[in-house]
């Protein structure tokens, strides 16, 4: 495969994908209900991008260091620790783990 | 307008620093999948989707057609088409401008921009979106040639930095009881149907579980 012709096909897709929404539907006034329904899509999506990355490992579901390692620096962000020490200790915790096991 | 983009900036700037260590990995990664440095830094400069640029390349390198590794990255990106719909009625001017804004798009920046009542502040996502873009690219070139320094990135957790940054947008969002079961609701969904369906899927389909948001205030609507 060209990877010039992935990079292209990946920009075009990710530019029309995000263009989609505000060219079509841009300037008007949505109904009430749908921008309640907006307001949660942040954590819907959101919430799913956490679980895939840190319990799915292509189509199947699985636990690694990396999962604990995350879990490790929810805790510190829970406790409203920086994002960047929670990152740092995610990281750590998870190459420590990998290191031992 | 001046104001939000400086907050912005300034609300951008933790999220910058972990995308700057999110792309060096995926600058590492790319170049040992057969990347040229040109190559990998310019996905990371013109697709500029975090999640995208890893399903595009994991394809890649597990041999599999253009094709499969365009939707895998499109797919990842179906996320986007939500937070586009849910922008749209908070951008002003023609269909181009609306379009060119809607690019500055990417989830932290949206989820800080998102007013929590459907409307969006345009500049504070600008702002967000202005260090992110540039430690997304910078990373990325430390990685192309640094990445021989570093060896296999799991092996100093790297792969946990992606999840880790997503928790953290999840709990400046879940602040009352409805957000917090619309994402366990989208969580479950998500997991659901990780078996059942293509990379990318399971998480556009979670956005199902903001219409939780439909019932409150029928009465008023």
């Amino acid at each position: 495969m060209n990877v010039w012709v992935l990079i292209a096909a990946c920009v075009a897709a990710t530019v029309t994908i995000k263009a989609a929404g505000p060219v079509l539907l841009g300037g008007r006034e949505l109904p009430a209900v749908m921008l309640r329904v907006i307001a949660y899509l942040a954590p819907a999506l959101l919430s799913a991008l956490v679980v895939t990355a840190a319990f799915a490992d292509g189509r199947e579901l699985h636990v690694g260091a990396e999962t604990v390692g995350m879990i490790a620096g929810g805790f510190l962000l829970w406790r409203g620790r920086p994002l960047v020490l929670a990152v740092l200790v995610a990281m750590v915790v998870t190459a420590g783990l990998r290191a031992i096991l | 307008m001046r104001e939000s983009f400086v907050r912005g900036v300034r609300l951008g700037i933790p999220y910058a620093v972990v995308g700057f260590v999110l792309s060096l990995s995926f600058g590492v990664v790319a170049r040992q999948a057969g990347f040229s440095p040109g190559q990998a830094i310019a996905a990371s400069a013109f697709v500029f989707a975090g999640s995208a640029q890893f399903a595009a390349l994991a394809v890649f390198a597990a041999g599999g057609t253009l094709i499969a590794a365009v939707a895998a990255a499109a797919m990842m990106n179906g996320r986007f088409l939500a937070m586009g719909v849910a922008l749209a009625p908070s951008l002003p001017g023609g269909p181009l401008k609306r379009g060119l804004q809607g690019q500055t798009v990417v989830d932290a920046s949206w989820a800080l921009a998102n007013n929590g009542d459907g409307t969006f502040d345009r500049w504070l996502l600008f702002g967000t979106t202005a260090p992110q873009y540039v430690t997304w690219v910078l990373g990325t070139v430390v990685g192309v040639y640094g990445g021989d320094l570093l060896g296999d990135p799991d092996r100093i957790g790297l792969d946990a930095v992606f999840p880790t940054f997503f928790l953290a947008l999840v709990l400046a969002e879940i602040r009352d009881p409805t957000s917090r079961r619309v994402a366990l609701l989208g969580a479950l969904i998500a997991l659901a149907l990780v078996p059942f369906a293509p990379p990318g899927v399971p998480v556009l389909a979670a956005a199902a579980a903001a219409l939780l948001g439909v019932p409150r205030r029928r009465e008023a609507g």
